[in-house]
């Protein structure tokens, strides 16, 4: 096990790369701890699976290298780096059972006969499929399969890191949930360094101790799930985490105070003058809605009960804005405004957050 | 997939049946009637019973040829997969290379098959020929018109240059639907390319590979042409297989009525075979869920 | 050291260098044995018969156009030409036309005895040409079809409509069924819906069955020769009679070959892309 360093890491699929859109993968600097459990989030063709494809040396960068502990593991391949990885489609040695499945990477390292029988017991058991040890593969649902493929990620205890590559796409939503918890138990019993790549929020923040978010071939954030609801350093992270994403409103920044076409809007610090496209961030969980003079006028379109909360749909000269309300809490009848808990709003320059000069207060989270 | 039943689809399968009955049922009726009588010309026949086939079963010269057959078929498989699975792995997986590779390939496939016999029957000779000058140069005295196992090295080399291509190409497809996911995973688990092979590419290429061995036994167990072309059969009958013997005997000796039975004999005898592939294969199909 | 590593490519790495050779030499040794052969009657189409039989050569010495002359400026030899690719196109049209309808059903529908018919049709695939020969002399000369193109088509759709059949199935499969029936809720009749959007689906397909239906109908021999006397007779056929009449002019031979494999040798280009998934009949 190792810690893994990025260094001044960039890839492109092109040849000749000439300008910054050609990377895939832009410049990156980035250390994942020793056995730490981190997900790499963001939409479909953010980068993602080719920072992963070069973690585990199935791609060579372009520029830059790695680094497994003090180890500069750039030009070598897969298996000098000894990781393991998960795919997103099972993949499963359809002409051998499912026991000998599992012992194929342990007996392709020449390991013990009886170490390794006791090894894939112990995974068998782990992924619920001591029953069928001894059935051929073919044939196997999507799911048992992505099961074995799980199992075979697992099975080696020297690996520098087990990577998964969106491994729960094919499985059913109830396995999904128990799979996941699976692999967090694994995870603490063993500390193996886990890299564990996803589209999907819920799963990232349930998984994971650090979440990596990328956009457009970067890494935008790295932080606890906490630090990406409350301090999302890029729009994307604010929209692309939560449900609904973070309410982003142009503004002009002066002081302590924005204007939002007009209206005043208090913030939790001071700002310098900022350049370039400047937004107000918040979150649903943090607007309120009123009636008066004060706050954003809006005009509500609809409000969606969906269990635990209500979200309130609403328009903000002519641009979508929600708001997320306790169920129970009422919402005035002659509601027309929304004003923000002032601690609870971000400021973004050109994408990108701005840290306040100096906080009023900090930030607590309340539950929502 | 689930279909649905319906009937009415024999209307649609009509015209295929209407086509086929003109050129293989009645056809093969004359070939039945044949068989069972003889002639002594002027178009007078009578019933022979099952005369021809008794003939037929116990002719050394049928045996012989069957033999020659099934040797020949056997060769030309044990040598045609193997090459075919080679080559295919060893093919550019895309590209221009690629490209260029699968033209070259398929040229032979395409080529006339006498004009195939004529290419190896020039290849072969002493004076004009490549190959039997070379050989001629090096001390070997290539003559597959009088020696017959010059014939045989010719007439299966040719046939390895005709159609290995074909094998090769149906396992380049085979290994063209294997996700990149899976050499990356035996990658990880360290596999050697053995084993990549044996548990990967070689379950995953079964199926075509089915298809090419039934294919390439059907057409060599019905080769004609191109042995015709080179050797006639000889040297003797030393590369006579069975269609060369069979077309012998109906057009050069007009025995209408043994080469009828032999004719008959001959396609149960395929038949049975490619049922047999048939079923392993719809069975292949149906494990894969397909 | 990042200044260094910027040079760094994949195709670099020295570990993947050994197999990579390999494979390169056993493809490159595979396309020599496929090529040479050719080359070899390339090369004596272009000699004089004297020149060939004079002496061993590896090239020709006075490349000559002589042979092609020969063959483009006599009617008797380039009609073979003619003849035999009326009646391979005729075998592909028809062999199609009675395909595309029968591998529909096999694809779609579940009716009596279909699966005991589709492989008495495998079967014919599976027929001698050699069983035949001798009976089809007959019939089609019992009925005045001897010696027509339309005899030779109808001969080789024997082997064409069940294979024709066979591949169009496979890529019919591949077809979603809901695509059949949005069609038939929208009004579409079942001809109409067959052409307008059934058939540019599986547009590969089609070429790759046309394809087959062409090839294995320009490369027959014993078929076309036995059914045909003057008139249809197919270019394969007259290289073997007018060469042995007179007197084998292995230069003519060689060209007449050369011009047999042109037009195979431009279907495979088009097709080239496609080639790959035709061979596996669409089972891949």
């Amino acid at each position: 096990m190792a810690q893994i360093t990025l260094d001044n890491l960039a890839h492109s699929y092109l040849p000749n790369p000439k300008g910054e859109e050609d990377y895939a993968l832009k410049q990156l600097d980035h250390v994942w701890g020793d056995g730490e459990a981190y997900a790499l989030l963001g939409a479909s063709g953010c980068g993602k699976s080719t920072l992963l494809n070069i973690i585990s040396g199935l791609l060579v960068p372009s520029r830059g290298r790695i680094l497994f502990g003090d180890r500069d593991v750039t030009h070598q391949d897969t298996v000098e780096r000894n990781i393991a990885q998960v795919f997103q489609f099972p993949v499963v040695y359809d002409t051998m059972t499912v026991g000998d499945n599992l012992a194929f990477p342990l007996r392709n390292r020449g390991m013990d006969a009886a170490y390794v029988a006791a090894r894939v017991q112990k995974i068998a058991a782990m992924i619920g499929m001591e029953e069928v040890l001894n059935r051929k593969a073919r044939g196997l649902t999507a799911d048992a399969k992505q099961k074995i493929s799980l199992g075979r990620g697992m099975v080696r205890e020297d690996v520098n890191a087990i990577l998964f590559d969106e491994p729960l796409t094919v499985i059913d939503p109830h396995m999904k949930w128990e799979l996941r918890t699976q692999l967090k138990a694994l995870h603490n019993e063993f500390g193996h360094t886990m890299i564990y790549v996803t589209h999907d929020q819920t799963e990232a923040l349930t998984f994971a101790d650090k979440v990596v978010v990328m956009h457009d071939g970067r890494v935008v954030q790295l932080g606890t799930p906490e630090e990406l609801f409350d301090t999302p350093e890029h729009t994307f992270v604010g929209y692309f985490i939560g449900s609904p994403g973070m309410n982003l409103i142009e503004a002009e920044v002066a002081g302590n105070l924005a204007r939002c076409a007009g209206h005043a809007v208090r913030l939790g610090g001071t700002y310098k003058a900022l350049q370039g496209r400047v937004q107000i961030g918040v979150r649903p969980e943090f607007v309120q809605l009123v009636s008066g003079e004060e706050g954003l006028p809006v005009t509500i379109k609809r409000v969606e009960d969906v269990g635990r909360h209500q979200i309130v749909r609403a328009e903000f000269q002519g641009r979508a804005i929600n708001a997320v309300q306790l169920e129970g809490t009422p919402i005035p009848a002659d509601a027309n405004r929304m004003i923000f808990a002032p601690e609870r709003i971000n400021v973004y320059a050109d994408d990108w957050r701005v840290a306040p000069l100096q906080s009023v207060a900090t930030p607590q989270r309340e539950a929502v | 997939m689930d279909k649905v039943q319906n009937n009415k689809a024999w209307f649609l399968v009509l015209p295929v049946l209407v086509l086929v009955a003109f050129s293989a049922v009645i056809p093969l009726m004359t070939v039945v009637n044949y068989s069972v009588q003889d002639t002594f010309g002027n178009n007078v026949f009578f019933w022979e019973g099952l005369g021809w086939f008794q003939e037929v079963l116990t002719s050394e010269r049928v045996h012989a040829a069957l033999g020659r057959q099934l040797a020949f078929s056997g060769i030309i498989l044990a040598i045609q997969i193997p090459l075919g699975i080679a080559i295919a792995i060893c093919m550019p997986k895309r590209g221009f290379w690629a490209s260029v590779c699968l033209v070259l390939m398929a040229l032979p496939l395409l080529i006339p098959w006498n004009v195939v016999g004529t290419i190896w029957q020039i290849l072969g000779r002493t004076d004009i020929g490549l190959v039997g000058y070379a050989l001629d140069k090096v001390g070997i005295s290539w003559n597959y018109a009088r020696n017959p196992v010059h014939a045989w090295v010719t007439v299966v080399i040719m046939d390895v240059w005709h159609w290995t291509s074909l094998v090769a190409l149906l396992a380049y497809a085979g290994l063209q639907s294997i996700p990149q996911a899976y050499y990356q995973a035996a990658k990880i688990d360290q596999a050697s390319r053995w084993k990549v092979f044996r548990y990967i590419e070689l379950p995953k290429m079964q199926g075509v590979l089915l298809i090419a061995i039934l294919l390439r036994f059907m057409d060599s167990f019905m080769i004609y042409t191109e042995p015709f072309v080179v050797t006639g059969g000889g040297p003797g009958s030393a590369t006579s297989f069975l269609s060369i013997d069979l077309v012998k005997m109906a057009l050069g000796q007009f025995d209408l009525g043994p080469a009828a039975a032999f004719s008959i004999m001959y396609f149960l005898v395929i038949l049975l075979v490619s049922w047999v592939f048939y079923t392993v294969m719809t069975n292949l199909d149906k494990a894969e869920g397909r | 050291m990042a200044v260094t590593s910027d040079t760094y490519t994949p195709a670099t790495r020295s570990i993947s260098f050994p197999k990579v050779q390999t494979r390169h030499v056993v493809m490159v040794l595979y396309l020599l044995f496929m090529l040479v052969p050719i080359y070899w009657l390339v090369k004596m189409s272009f000699q004089t018969n004297r020149e060939i039989l004079g002496g061993f050569t590896l090239w020709p010495q006075n490349p000559t156009l002589d042979n092609y002359r020969v063959i483009l400026t006599d009617s008797s030899w380039y009609m073979g030409y003619v003849n035999s690719i009326t009646y391979v196109v005729m075998n592909t049209v028809l062999s199609l036309a009675v395909a595309l309808p029968a591998a529909y059903a096999f694809s779609r529908y579940r009716f009596l005895g279909d699966k005991h018919l589709f492989f008495w049709l495998l079967t014919n695939r599976m027929a001698p040409p050699a069983v035949f020969a001798l009976p089809f002399f007959q019939l089609y000369s019992s009925v005045g079809l001897f010696d027509t193109h339309i005899a030779v088509a109808l001969a080789h759709t024997l082997f064409n409509v069940p294979l024709a059949v066979w591949i169009l199935e496979g890529f019919m499969r591949g077809v979603p069924k809901e695509i059949d029936e949005t069609a038939y809720i929208d009004g579409y009749s079942f001809p109409r819906f067959f052409v307008k959007i059934f058939m540019p689906l599986i547009a590969s397909g089609i070429g790759v069955a046309a394809f087959f239906c062409f090839m294995f109908s320009w490369v027959e021999l014993l078929l076309s020769r036995t059914l045909t006397a003057v008139n249809a007779q197919p270019i394969a056929s007259i290289m073997t009679r007018t060469v042995s009449a007179s007197g084998l002019d292995w230069g003519v031979l060689c060209a007449a070959g050369v011009l047999t494999i042109i037009p195979g040798a431009l279907v495979i280009y088009f097709v080239r892309n496609y080639i790959a998934k035709g061979f596996a009949l669409g089972r891949v």
